[in-house]
């Protein structure tokens, strides 16, 4: 036990043991499956035309706001480079997958996933639905993976206030119940309906997602930090599909190594990179 | 006293402990979840009175590191709790027998009530605990379920042929 808390050696054991365990965890999933997929297929005629179309005009509008969103992101990508800044926005890898129906340990907020290390899965990876952020892969199985939810005693991200920019870490608060914020100050600018989003600093959640909206803010006289009570926005008691991110390709400004010759074009992309920098640089000097 | 252990007896045994591990982790509502019996842990008690020499201690403690595959607990935390309770079961194991069902279903509760107790104190260790006021329900709950597992497992022991 104490081996597996202070030290990482029996990560192999982990993985060993999750091969072993998973048969039992789908001989549980999959009749699960089944009975809501039996009722699923006989649901009427009529109730099926009826979602469809309802999913239809979803779809809709939310491809027209897809729209606006590549506009946006261009805007975004032009106004970035002419502050000289290094960021990209390139779209990240992302896959779906479902949750297999399983009770965890009722002490611990967590899930088990279906996709685990033969689909790519790796341990500290951000997991979202489709509101929000969810929580991330704690656990990587061969066939299975465990993701530890925002609502756990140990879970905690970097966030920032979306409307005042106010910086803070949520926790979880143990089963069922909501997140906290912390390390906010009494005096800081938070509003009762705040969305706070993901502020990409802890390095493990990608930035600007959102994570949860503020229920309640207790001031304690005297205190130095305010309590706030903070509304997750994923639904991460009846999510059944989850999505998983990776990691953004590194930007390619960062090379100026003697790597065998890059392309013409990325090397023409550097060259005026570093040139805008060399002029913005004599400029405030 | 040795024991006959047929195939059909061993394979008993693993298909009773497979069941276990499958009612461990059947979805429940939030109240189901809290008064879960201890599945695992009593039809281990279960084998290690009926068959102290076969099931015993090494069982427990392979039992206990599955269990905490499929919980996610940190390893070794279901398996000490088990190991833990084998050793009362087998150190009891004469006096259970002669038990009456209804005293025989006391001694369980209290040795359910031991395995929920390192579960959580291992637990308030780590940092981990929310709440823990209606957890002992489920030790009682697995106290009323023990004389119907008792009566079921006999049943099939007999039935197969295992004798002690």
């Amino acid at each position: 036990m104490v081996l597996d808390r202070r030290v990482h050696y029996l990560a192999s054991v982990h993985r060993v043991l999750s091969a072993v365990v998973a048969p039992i965890q789908y001989c549980v999933d999959v009749p699960i499956k089944l009975v809501t997929e039996l009722g699923s297929s006989l649901s009427s005629r009529q109730t099926l035309l009826g979602e469809n179309a309802s999913l239809r005009v979803q779809q809709l509008l939310l491809q027209a706001r897809l729209q606006k969103l590549t506009a946006l992101e261009e805007e975004n990508r032009q106004l970035r480079a002419l502050l000289s800044s290094s960021k990209h926005l390139a779209n990240r890898r992302t896959a779906v997958a479902q949750l297999l129906a399983v009770a965890t340990d009722p002490l611990v907020s967590e899930v088990v996933l279906d996709s685990g290390q033969t689909s790519g899965v790796y341990e500290g990876q951000p997991v979202l639905d489709a509101s929000g952020i969810m929580g991330q892969v704690i656990q990587v199985g061969p066939l299975t993976s465990r993701v530890l939810l925002l609502t756990d005693l140990r879970s905690a991200l970097s966030v920032q206030d979306m409307r005042s920019t106010v910086r803070g870490l949520i926790v979880g608060r143990g089963q069922s119940q909501n997140l906290a914020l912390i390390n906010v100050p009494e005096t800081a600018d938070v509003k009762v309906g705040d969305l706070f989003t993901s502020s990409g600093l802890d390095g493990r959640y990608p930035e600007g997602y959102p994570v949860g909206i503020v229920k309640t803010i207790q001031h304690t006289t005297g205190g130095q930090f305010a309590a706030i009570e903070i509304t997750p926005s994923a639904r991460l008691n009846s999510s059944q599909q989850v999505l998983l991110v990776w990691p953004q390709k590194k930007p390619t400004i960062d090379v100026p190594k003697a790597t065998p010759p890059a392309k013409n074009n990325q090397k023409n992309k550097i060259n005026k990179h570093l040139a805008d920098k060399a002029v913005s640089e004599n400029r405030s000097n | 006293m040795l024991t006959t252990l047929t195939l059909r007896g061993f394979l008993l045994i693993i298909f009773s402990f497979f069941i276990a591990f499958i009612l461990s982790i059947v979805p429940l509502s939030n109240w189901g979840d809290l008064l879960r019996p201890q599945w695992v842990a009593l039809v281990l008690i279960y084998w290690v009175i009926a068959l102290p020499h076969q099931v015993g201690l090494l069982t427990a403690f392979i039992l206990g590191l599955l269990l905490d595959a499929l919980y996610g607990s940190l390893l070794g935390e279901h398996a000490l709790a088990l190991t833990l309770v084998a050793y009362f079961a087998e150190r009891l194991h004469r006096q259970m027998r002669m038990f009456p069902l209804l005293q025989q279903a006391v001694a369980v509760l209290i040795m359910i009530m031991i395995y929920q107790a390192l579960l959580i104190w291992v637990q308030g260790i780590l940092g981990e605990l929310s709440n823990v006021r209606w957890l002992w329900l489920s030790a009682l709950v697995s106290m009323l379920l023990w004389p119907w597992l008792y009566l079921l497992l006999r049943g099939g022991q007999r039935k197969y042929g295992i004798i002690n």
